[in-house]
């Protein structure tokens, strides 16, 4: 019996490059380090995509974000990005008034499902009827995540939260708001899409939605919204590794992830 | 530029232009109204924005966005729809967002909510009140100067009568000097510098911060920011024949332009009445009135409301006693005309409250 010695990596002489970091991937705009999101979170992937979107176009130095109250909040300090914090639910009038003072600007809100349309949907749906030239990012997964699991206006019948412990029950706690297609509904509102981060593939997808959605604000085109769906095992008491097919078999049959309206499409 | 006939509205809008105010949001309600009519008409013209806003809510975000990109901005209401503002109005002083506030009140049950806030946490705003249109233009200049100094909001509080009284007035712009320049506000320039800038009533510092501020240390800072814009803004006041008088009445706002005249009509009858009118609201000019009723027997303090400055009043007074012989007034509509609010009446109240002293 001959035995093989497989040298994976040699130690005789030292390395011929400089090894490879997780870090060496991420955006400048990222500020290196961990995030403070839970195990198997979708919104890191989410973010990401946003600030790499707004690198690759070239948008850096334009670039203000406006954030809502939520998990997600806890992107601002950890981003090379100007941040406007905004209250529960009110990012998009602050990013209305931003914009309209500081045109040359690229403007995004980020939200999440409780701070987008259950505090504040009336917000969000004024900018797009203004036209407002801003993009408005929603992080949707269903539940107030930052609070421990309860529903939001988003959550999906039959979903299992902390106030709705058998189940969310139409008769009992309403029906879903799918504020995308809500939205595409409105004029003013130019572009409307629903990507998700639970695969690679809807990652990328996601990531081509914002890139179209910022392309056409530095346009000047009008009110653009890229809703994300995410995961969030935590305030959906699964296992980690289940999350992503949860997204897929319970949210994204309500959630349809695709692109909902592209009023300029082959204008581009 | 020369005075000019113009309604108090008219003239609080021309004069925030003149300031330099370049957005205005609003959402309509008596008698705010008229100065948001102004704003839409004149801004446009000066390459300013005027948002016809959704809701009040939406009014305040929209300005605290404008303030944010470093322009100078306002919005306002009535004390109602301030109401709906507050939780904005509360955060945006933790944001240390220099921004104007009009209330054009309905009578003065707003002095509570203007001088305290009705928000959540420790936070004040500055507070002009004028009494006449003259000086409304001028508060309404200098609102936007206190306001970028101090990194704070200032509420302005007017009233009905100053949205729609028509007096001559100047509002062409007034120098009240330097103001620190808007380092902190975003125009997307510092994202990717490794300096990105932060606009935020709760996480002020980036991670890679050499010296970040917790949430906790931040609340901290701002509590003695408070103390800070206390002990800094000059207390405006006006002391009308305080020196000997045995009564100090004391009222700000519109009442108080009635009651400056009842007292001069008091006093050239022989009677030993003063008028104390605090024009800064808060800080409250405590240590003015302490000293303008030092002969006094007491203070009588005169609001259209059921006694809220009273309380400022009687903290500043120390050991005179304080009575309150104000009192809420209304017109049938709610919000327009006090009947109480005539000379003769005024004198009346006034004269039998001095016969009690001084029997």
């Amino acid at each position: 019996m001959t035995t093989q010695t497989i040298n994976f990596v040699p130690t005789a002489q030292p390395p011929e490059r400089k090894a490879t970091m997780v870090d060496d991937f991420a955006s400048p705009l990222i500020i290196r380090g961990r995030h403070d999101m839970c195990a198997g979170c979708g919104e890191p992937a989410a973010m990401r995509s946003t600030v790499e979107m707004i690198h690759e176009l070239g948008y850096t130095n334009r670039a203000v974000s406006v954030f809502g109250i939520g998990c997600y909040t806890g992107f601002t300090p950890t981003m090379n990005i100007e941040v406007l914090q905004a209250l529960h639910g009110r990012a998009p009038s602050l990013a209305t008034g931003l914009k309209r003072v500081r045109p040359d600007s690229i403007v995004f809100t980020v939200q999440g499902d409780g701070d987008m349309v259950n505090e504040g949907l009336q917000e969000v749906i004024h900018a797009a009827a203004r036209a407002e030239n801003i993009t408005c990012v929603l992080l949707n997964n269903g539940v107030f995540g930052e609070t421990g699991g309860h529903m939001t206006a988003t959550t999906v019948l039959g979903q299992r939260t902390k106030n709705t412990l058998e189940g969310r029950d139409a008769k009992a706690h309403g029906y879903p708001i799918r504020v995308a297609n809500l939205l595409a509904e409105v004029d003013g509102c130019v572009y409307v899409a629903r990507g998700a981060t639970n695969t690679v593939g809807n990652v990328w997808h996601a990531r081509n939605m914002l890139r179209r959605a910022f392309e056409l604000q530095a346009a000047g085109a009008g009110f653009t919204f890229v809703e994300i769906l995410t995961m969030c095992p935590t305030g959906w008491f699964i296992e980690t590794g289940e999350a992503p097919e949860y997204l897929e078999d319970k949210l994204a049959p309500v959630h349809k992830i695709g692109v909902v309206k592209d009023s300029l499409a082959g204008n581009a | 530029m020369a005075r000019e006939l113009l309604e108090g509205s008219d003239a609080i809008a021309r004069a925030m232009v003149s300031a330099g105010c370049r957005f205005f949001s609003g959402y309509p309600m008596t008698p705010f109204t008229e100065v948001l009519e102004t704003m839409a008409k004149v801004l446009p013209g000066v390459g300013g924005t005027c948002m016809n806003a959704e809701s009040e809510i939406e009014a305040v975000g929209m300005a605290w966005g404008a303030a944010a990109g470093g322009v100078r901005a306002a919005t306002g209401s009535v004390g109602q729809g301030l109401s709906l503002m507050q939780e904005s109005l509360s955060e945006l002083s933790y944001a240390r967002l220099p921004l104007v506030v009009l209330n054009m009140a309905r009578g003065q049950g707003d002095y509570f909510q203007s001088t305290r806030g009705g928000g959540h946490g420790d936070y004040r705003h500055i507070v002009l009140a004028p009494s006449d249109v003259p000086e409304a233009a001028r508060l309404a200049q200098l609102a936007f100067h206190l306001a970028d100094v101090w990194r704070n909001p200032v509420t302005f509080l007017g009233d009905y009568y100053l949205a729609h009284v028509q007096e001559a007035v100047d509002t062409s712009p007034i120098d009240f000097g330097p103001v620190p320049a808007k380092d902190w506000a975003l125009d997307g320039k510092s994202s990717g510098t490794a300096a990105a800038k932060v606009v935020s009533g709760i996480v002020v510092t980036k991670r890679d911060d050499p010296q970040p501020i917790s949430y906790g240390q931040h609340l901290m800072n701002m509590a003695k920011r408070v103390q800070e814009i206390k002990a800094g803004v000059e207390p405006l006041y006006e002391a009308v024949s305080c020196e000997d008088a045995e009564v100090v009445v004391v009222a700000y706002g519109t009442p108080a332009r009635f009651l400056r005249y009842v007292v001069k009509s008091l006093r050239d009858e022989g009677l030993r009445v003063g008028l104390f009118r605090p024009i800064t609201l808060w800080p409250f000019p405590s240590a003015a009135l302490a000293k303008a009723v030092r002969s006094a027997r007491s203070l009588a303090v005169y609001e259209l409301n059921s006694g809220q400055m009273v309380e400022d009043v009687a903290l500043a007074a120390r050991d005179k006693p304080v009575d309150f012989i104000g009192g809420v007034s209304f017109d049938e509509a709610g919000f327009g005309i006090a009947p109480a609010l005539t000379a003769g009446e005024l004198s009346r109240t006034v004269r039998s409250y001095m016969r009690g002293v001084t029997a």
